[in-house]
């Protein structure tokens, strides 16, 4: 064990940035007669000890805490900490094993999509946005392609729109599953995480015959979806309801009565409804304080208003609650998906892309078996046919289309809570501006409220309630 | 169409040149085109729908807030000079009549051409009692980039007003503790902006050389 007396550092105060300059006049003050001339040195606050644990000398370093006499222990949880969704880093001050007071820092996925959108054409906005949060890429498509028909003011046509409910309704399934699995697997529970994972894969072995990919699918694109159901798509999504039927059951079977779920679960990261408003939370975390608020239902999008199904809410407005909501969610998404299945049979052969030439990609693709779309007919008559269509593509491809200037903020639900896209336009072909507005970044600042007071474990609980991943929450 | 007063005019009337952007490589014949960009159009009463009821009820508990007011794309988007800021949230929040109880995003958007008004906060409203959206728009120029916090009203802003510290440059007074928060603690300068830029690296691809992003042909 290294150990090492230290003083804490706290750099000069950088006047520049400070803009009233009667502060800086002030601050510059402060700085000369707290450190006479010099003013560039760094400033002692209070002493602490820094241990270094190398393994094994646990013993060593509470025998050293002890002789100190001190209780307060402040410790790092992340950013590689595995129960904390990817990347986050959690600072926790710890009075024993209660939390005195937790600080959780974000920004270690930060990747700049939304910077690197305003240099690339609409289209490919959908292959950005579908990187943020990884676990709901669909839903991340949609939010954004949602944005861009209303400033373009068209709409997708009908089946566009059903597939996309299907696949946002299968995408929510995926999410919910992983948020049950790996919160169980974080309790202990490690069955839980196993089963969710296997059902998970029914989903992702359907998007890859889909669209070709299990993730990062820019599946949905502005006016409707790059592709329609494969010839036995059908069939593979008959096979992935009846499986679910069969399975779904299992996890209320494994964990809605069992002692220790519950005991880890109940009255623990409670959040009440006027905390829920307060900090603006949505989705399952407002749901689990018993108001019915569902984007689906309140302000319907991609043609929700006409399907049958039930807004989940619970009264207790703690982890469990939350755990109920999403497994509740996992039926009633099923109970859409077999609508969506009687709806994609009656539509098919309707357009999924709207009839516009001049936005919708000429040549409609069909799924290769190397997982690649391609159009061949389109292909065969463009560079075999005709000069002026082959032109079009390009122009299409390389141009994109312009977008009317404005801006406008689309929200839908997600199986997060509200998943905001604003996205400005100055009548170009590239985004002038695109913010997500994401439900993890949201909801991760409530986190102090609902684990200070708490236990140091019950912090593992408190974060797997609220589902944030990294992804989105950095972007 | 007017461009709103509240926020100043551009010093130079943005234009979109030509086709295919700059001259020398537009051969389409249509490189002398130059169309304005008008960005921000301003409403005229009636606004419609439920819009006038809550512009009135504001104007009614914020005197002298101007009726700077965008109704496009059926969105509601009143501009509030930066001083009214904080009581234009108050009333939102407290009134019955408005009930915006939660502030869900804030965005920064930079405009460079637009002098004296070149960093624009969005702030998106939700009413859950009323089922309605609006949104507050403050333009803050580049000299002066200070606007009041609504963390004392929306604590739900407060990251939000971090991230966009963090991208702009917006210094939002009051806030608890505004420091960067996606970006590590000693970046220097504000990546969100347009005068930042891109960055990346000319790479090969079957032999061609693919350049950077910002250096490809802009349309």
């Amino acid at each position: 064990m290294a150990k090492r007396e230290k003083t804490a550092k706290a750099a000069p105060v950088d006047v520049e940035t400070l803009a009233d300059e009667e502060t800086v006049v002030a601050v510059a003050e402060v700085i000369e007669t707290d450190l006479g001339d010099d003013a560039g040195a760094l400033v002692e606050l209070t002493d602490y000890t820094e241990y270094f644990i190398q393994g094994g000398d646990f013993e060593e370093v509470v025998a050293a805490q002890q002789a100190r006499g001190d209780e307060t222990v402040v410790i790092n949880m992340g950013p590689q900490h595995p129960s904390t969704h990817g990347v986050l880093r959690l600072q926790v001050e710890l009075d024993g094993e209660s939390v005195t007071s937790i600080r959780p820092a974000i920004g270690f996925l930060h990747s700049g999509i939304e910077k690197a959108m305003e240099h690339r054409t609409w289209v490919q906005g959908s292959t950005f946005v579908t990187r943020m949060d990884y676990l709901m890429p669909m839903f991340n498509e949609t939010a954004y392609c949602l944005g861009v028909e209303k400033l373009l003011g068209i709409e997708a046509p009908e089946r566009a729109n059903i597939l996309r409910v299907l696949v946002m309704e299968l995408n929510r399934m995926a999410s919910h599953l992983v948020a049950i699995g790996t919160g169980g697997m974080e309790i202990g529970a490690l069955t839980v995480m196993t089963i969710a994972f296997r059902e998970r894969e029914m989903i992702l072995d359907f998007f890859e015959a889909l669209c070709g990919t299990r993730m990062n699918h820019a599946y949905v694109r502005p006016g409707g979806v790059s592709i329609d159901l494969p010839d036995d798509g059908l069939a593979q999504l008959r096979t992935v309801i009846e499986w679910f039927h069969k399975h779904l059951n299992e996890y209320a079977g494994f964990c809605n009565e069992n002692p220790i779920f519950k005991a880890r679960m109940s009255g623990i990261a409670t959040m009440t409804l006027a905390q829920a408003m307060t900090m603006g939370a949505t989705g399952p975390i407002l749901r689990a304080t018993g108001y019915p608020w569902d984007l689906r239902k309140k302000q319907p999008y991609c043609g929700y208003e006409d399907y049958d199904f039930d807004v989940i809410t619970w009264d207790t407005a703690d982890a469990y609650g939350r755990y109920r909501i999403r497994l509740s969610e996992l039926h009633e998404s099923l109970k859409i998906i077999e609508q969506c299945y009687e709806k994609l049979k009656q539509t098919a052969g309707q357009p999924i892309m709207v009839e516009d030439p001049k936005l919708a990609m000429p040549g409609q693709l069909t799924l290769g078996p190397d997982g690649q779309g391609n159009a061949f007919t389109h292909v065969k008559q463009v560079m075999g046919e005709s000069m002026e269509g082959l032109i079009h593509h390009f122009k299409l491809v390389s141009e994109g289309f312009r977008v009317p200037a404005g801006q406008v903020y689309t929200a839908i639900e997600s199986p997060k809570g509200e998943l905001g896209c604003h996205i400005v336009s100055d009548g170009g072909t590239r985004p002038y501006r695109v913010h997500f507005r994401d439900p993890g970044f949201h909801h991760l600042q409530s986190l102090p409220i609902i684990s200070e007071g708490g236990m140091l474990s019950d912090v593992v609980v408190a974060v797997a309630s609220l589902d944030p991943v990294l992804g989105g929450v950095d972007r | 169409m007017t461009e709103l007063s509240g926020v100043p005019a551009p010093q130079v009337q943005p234009v979109r040149k030509g086709m295919w952007g700059e001259p020398p490589g537009d051969v389409s014949g249509f490189a002398g085109i130059s169309r304005p960009i008008v960005r921000h159009v301003r409403a005229s009463r009636p606004y419609g729908s439920w819009y006038d009821a809550v512009v009135d009820r504001l104007q009614e508990l914020v005197p002298g807030l101007g009726d700077e007011v965008n109704t496009e794309y059926d969105e509601l988007t009143i501009y509030v000079p930066k001083d009214q800021l904080l009581a234009v949230v108050k009333a939102t929040r407290d009134d019955a009549y408005l009930r915006f109880e939660t502030c869900q995003s804030v965005c920064g958007v930079h405009y460079p051409d637009q002098g004296g008004a070149e960093l624009h906060v969005v702030y998106a409203l939700l009413s859950m009692t009323h089922n309605r959206r609006l949104c507050l728009e403050v333009a803050l120029s580049d000299e002066d980039p200070v606007v009041d916090s609504v963390t004392s009203v929306y604590p739900a802003a407060d990251w939000h007003e971090r991230e966009t510290w963090d991208m702009y440059g917006v210094i939002f007074e009051g806030h608890p503790g505004l420091t960067r928060i996606l970006m590590p603690d000693d970046w220097d300068g504000h990546p969100g902006r347009k005068d930042y830029p891109l960055g990346g690296v000319p790479h090969e691809f079957k032999g061609a050389r693919v350049a950077p992003v910002e250096e490809r042909r802009s349309y």
